[in-house]
């Protein structure tokens, strides 16, 4: 059985966050024409072209500023990083060949690819859900850290 | 420079949006992982609400050949699920279960100072290069 987390649910502010990143696919589709996935704007500075540089770095500045631009506004809510070096340089290596390999991550597929109704999107979701899931699963529930 | 423009303002919104739903937060993102645990459900929610907006833009999307800033659109064809898209997919679950970070996240994160973020962009910059020396071999090849 599910055992949901109540006091930890925030499903206003979940929903809020969630139509704000669909207004930013949805800005950055119509005006720009483009899916707004981050792992392939980010991992496309690998093999630059010109002409094919400065809008990736725009849209990165925007997701690095963000937060910058946010506490001048409000303080910024919690960020809890739990994980220690070693798990997060693994983690980050993981997430880089994996996006690349798969073509999209969370925003490209999850959101995009959902979004237009893909089944290749639909089955890159399922794959790092799925994988997501037995991950923490081992980790907090076998191996108990 | 109105495309570059609109890439910032695109990624700022996005940036808002991961703050505000807690998604920049990875200890709220392996909750909802947690399925088997205490579960939060809040990413789900957060993925329901983009794709309710992001629905009606592709619908819109669709029946245009130039964006409205008049740029050609450039939407995925490809239909073809093999296993470079599966495997992608599962080492990139496996990494975001461990540190609870995605792409868009660990971006956001870093740019609110954390260090820990800093170190997972950086080795995620590094798995993507990893890739790209790996394509140009097998391009080679």
């Amino acid at each position: 059985m599910i055992d949901v987390a109540w006091s930890d649910f925030t499903p206003w502010t979940a929903l809020t966050g969630g139509l704000l990143i669909g207004l930013a696919a949805a800005l950055f589709l119509l005006l720009n024409g483009r899916i707004a996935g981050i792992s392939g704007i980010l991992g496309g500075l690998l093999s630059p072209t010109r002409g094919d540089i400065v809008w990736r770095l725009a849209f990165i500045g925007g997701l690095i500023g963000a937060p910058l631009a946010w506490i001048m506004m409000a303080d910024l809510p919690p960020i809890e990083i739990n994980a220690g070096y070693p798990s997060l340089i693994i983690a980050g290596l993981l997430v880089g060949v994996g996006t690349r390999y798969g073509s999209g991550c969370t925003s490209g597929h999850g959101v995009c690819g959902l979004s237009r109704l893909s089944l290749r999107s639909l089955a890159a979701t399922l794959s790092f859900m799925a994988a997501g899931f037995i991950t923490v699963y081992i980790i907090r529930h076998l191996l108990g850290v | 420079m109105k495309y570059t423009l609109a890439s910032l303002l695109a990624g700022l919104i996005f940036g808002f949006g991961l703050i505000i739903s807690g998604m920049a937060n990875p200890e709220k993102v392996l909750g909802f992982l947690d399925i088997t645990g205490l579960w939060d459900p809040s990413l789900a929610f957060v993925m329901a609400g983009a794709i309710i907006v992001g629905i009606g833009a592709f619908a819109i999307a669709r029946r245009r050949t130039l964006s409205f800033l008049g740029f050609s659109m450039k939407i995925p064809t490809s239909s073809h699920i093999d296993k470079r898209l599966i495997f992608g997919g599962l080492s990139f679950g496996v990494g975001w279960g461990i540190a609870g970070f995605c792409p868009g996240p660990g971006l956001v994160a870093l740019g609110a100072g954390e260090i820990k973020a800093a170190v997972f962009v950086v080795s995620m910059v590094a798995g993507m290069a990893v890739f790209e020396l790996i394509e140009r071999q097998r391009v080679k090849a």
